[in-house]
């Protein structure tokens, strides 16, 4: 796969607040980004500095090989499909999909095709004629990617486009536009705060904090391996817990050796355990690696979600059997469970 | 919601004796010949028949006309304006349509007559001119005065709903043109305008209706003899006791100013809702 995306120490200073701290990121041709992070950690920031609509206060960008800063959007090879659409509301739908085509001055019976073949696409057929205001939320979403993707961009931008919709189109959507991606096959690169969205649809994902990159990586690498406290706890559930790396392959926490998969440490250095809740198994008294006194159970439609008191430090475990609030029980898991992460220097 | 309701009963009573009734009178008036009394009504056509002849037909045909090229030089002026503002901060656009509705806040007979100092004989331009040593010019009393006093009055009522209109535009539909691969110019003859025509529409409703009856103006910077719609309507009703040609003459321009309106709102429409027309 080759380059197409190159930020290079990319700086952003909005009223002299650091939005983007120098920040350096590579993406591939047909790849699915995501940008992931809590609002104000900047990824809006550095997309629009992508698309061209901020530009940055340092640094460079490079598309295919070349330096794009002075270049202004409208030369871009590059499409956005915006946080609320901004579908044109005085034109039909079809219009709107033309809009970059016309633009272009690409032959008619050329732009009744292309637009024809997206509106097939994104499931749209027999809508050419209707009123932007007469679509809904779903479908004025679909017509928004049309009409990005008819210009046959090197890169789409979604900021935050399934932001508005319900969580059932929501779901169905993160397949759509995954399944519309690889047809298309090119570059998405995708904003969103929502870490379920990004592990569903991403082949990589950026998580961001405070305008700084904390993490890169496959969906699978993120949740397993989180670099950091922020990024285990911002990437679904987890149990963060002090320990100490004896050395290679062990570990010490709640004041017990375990044997762990990871290496690499300094010896005795002091770091963070993260342990998810769904690889805690509850097992019978005794039987496990500690015991505890189950604490409180809550149920979440598949599992339970029950919190056990181990007298050191609660954890939280999501299992499909019920257990009742009192009872002592042992816990138990395997050591590739234990995810050993470096304190976070400033947290 | 009822008793909220009740509240709207003064309003209606004021609507009944301020508006409907005298429109109703003028319908009458418009209708029936002069030297009648309430008990003995004489229905008539002639009103307007005559307003319909020559000499008044022409003062009509001069009445539109100055409205149509007030409005035109309004949006021509107003738009570049309205839209200089808009790209502004916040501030700054404050301030500026401070500084442009400013003069509003002095009654508009004085600035009219303040205009007189400027364009006549002896004025400030033809000061200024003899000083150059360049010939006088006949300003006041033609049909540029009154044009001039027209734009000068009426610009702000131009200028304010286009700059509504832009200000409040979504920018991203903006963003999304330049994104899609328009430039500057593509991106305001295909986006900014279209979406800013109901600000433009409603500038012209603001300024053509009050242009084509204007009475003040004419008559301040048109000289006595000077003859548009409004004047005549003012004569007939104050100088000449003609009631009823007068309000024959308010019920055409009534109607026409209707059949207008009609056809902006449907203009209107068209643009904002409908969508589908060929960019």
């Amino acid at each position: 796969m080759r380059q197409l995306i190159q930020f290079r120490n990319i700086v952003k200073e909005f009223d002299g607040q650091l939005i983007l701290k120098g920040l350096n990121l590579d993406i591939m041709e047909n790849e699915f980004v995501t940008l992931l992070g809590p609002s104000g950690c900047g990824k809006t920031t550095l997309l629009r500095i992508l698309g061209g609509f901020l530009e940055q206060t340092e640094g460079e960008v490079f598309f295919d090989g070349i330096e794009i800063s002075n270049v202004p959007p409208y030369k871009r090879e590059i499409n956005t499909v915006f946080q609320r659409y901004a579908l044109f509301p005085h034109m039909n739908v079809f219009d709107n999909i033309a809009f970059g085509l016309r633009i272009k001055k690409t032959d008619p019976a050329i732009i009744e095709q292309k637009v024809k073949k997206m509106l097939k696409l994104v499931n749209l057929e027999g809508y050419e004629k209707r009123a932007i205001t007469q679509l809904s939320g779903g479908q004025q979403q679909r017509v928004a990617i049309a009409r990005a993707l008819v210009n046959e961009p090197m890169v789409l931008l979604l900021d935050e486009p399934l932001g508005a919709l319900d969580q059932k189109l929501r779901k169905e959507m993160q397949i759509e536009l995954k399944k519309i991606q690889k047809e298309v096959g090119i570059t998405f690169i995708f904003v969103t705060h929502d870490q379920e969205e990004a592990l569903t649809m991403s082949d990589k994902i950026v998580v961001m904090k405070d305008g700084e990159i904390q993490q890169i990586g496959s969906p699978t690498d993120i949740y397993n391996e989180p670099e950091n406290e922020f990024v285990a706890k911002f990437i679904g559930e987890s149990n963060i817990i002090d320990g100490i790396m004896l050395d290679d392959y062990r570990v010490v926490f709640f004041d017990q050796e375990f044997e762990c998969v990871d290496y690499g440490f300094h010896d005795n250095e002091s770091v963070d355990i993260v342990i998810r809740p769904e690889d805690i198994d509850i097992v019978e008294y005794d039987t496990g690696k500690f015991n505890g006194t189950i604490k409180s159970i809550m149920f979440k439609g598949v599992h339970w979600e029950i919190v056990v008191d181990t007298g050191i430090q609660d954890l939280v475990v999501h299992t499909t059997d019920y257990a009742e609030v009192g009872k002592e029980v042992g816990l138990s898991f395997f050591p590739e469970d234990i995810h050993v992460m470096s304190k976070m220097v400033a947290y | 919601m009822n008793t909220f309701r009740k509240l709207v009963y003064p309003y209606c009573v004021w609507i009944g004796i301020f508006i409907v009734i005298p429109m109703l009178m003028i319908v009458v008036y418009a209708f029936s010949q002069a030297g009648n009394d309430v008990t003995t009504l004489s229905f008539t056509l002639a009103n307007f028949q005559k307003f319909f002849s020559p000499v008044f037909g022409s003062v009509f045909i001069k009445s539109i006309w100055i409205a149509i090229v007030t409005t035109v030089v309004c949006i021509l002026l107003g738009y570049p304006l309205a839209y200089f503002i808009a790209q502004k901060s916040e501030n700054v656009r404050n301030t500026m349509i401070l500084l442009m509705t400013f003069p509003q806040w002095i009654n508009m007979l004085i600035r009219t007559y303040s205009w007189i100092g400027i364009l006549s004989e002896a004025g400030l331009i033809n000061t200024i001119l003899s000083y150059l040593g360049l010939p006088k010019v006949d300003l006041l009393y033609t049909d540029f005065a009154v044009i001039l006093g027209m734009i000068y009055n009426f610009l702000p009522f131009m200028v304010l709903p286009i700059y509504t209109s832009l200000s409040k535009m979504d920018q991203s539909l903006v963003q999304a043109s330049y994104d899609l691969g328009a430039n500057k110019v593509q991106t305001f003859q295909k986006v900014i305008f279209p979406l800013s025509l109901p600000g433009v529409l409603s500038g012209i409703t603001m300024v053509f209706l009050p242009a084509v009856s204007s009475f003040v103006i004419p008559k301040l910077l048109g000289g006595g003899q000077y003859m548009l719609i409004g004047s005549l309507i003012e004569n007939q009703f104050i100088t000449v006791g003609e009631w009823n040609f007068g309000s024959a003459i308010s019920l055409v321009m009534t109607i026409i100013i209707l059949i207008s309106m009609y056809f902006l709102k449907k203009v209107d429409h068209e643009v904002v809702e409908e969508g589908g027309k060929k960019v």
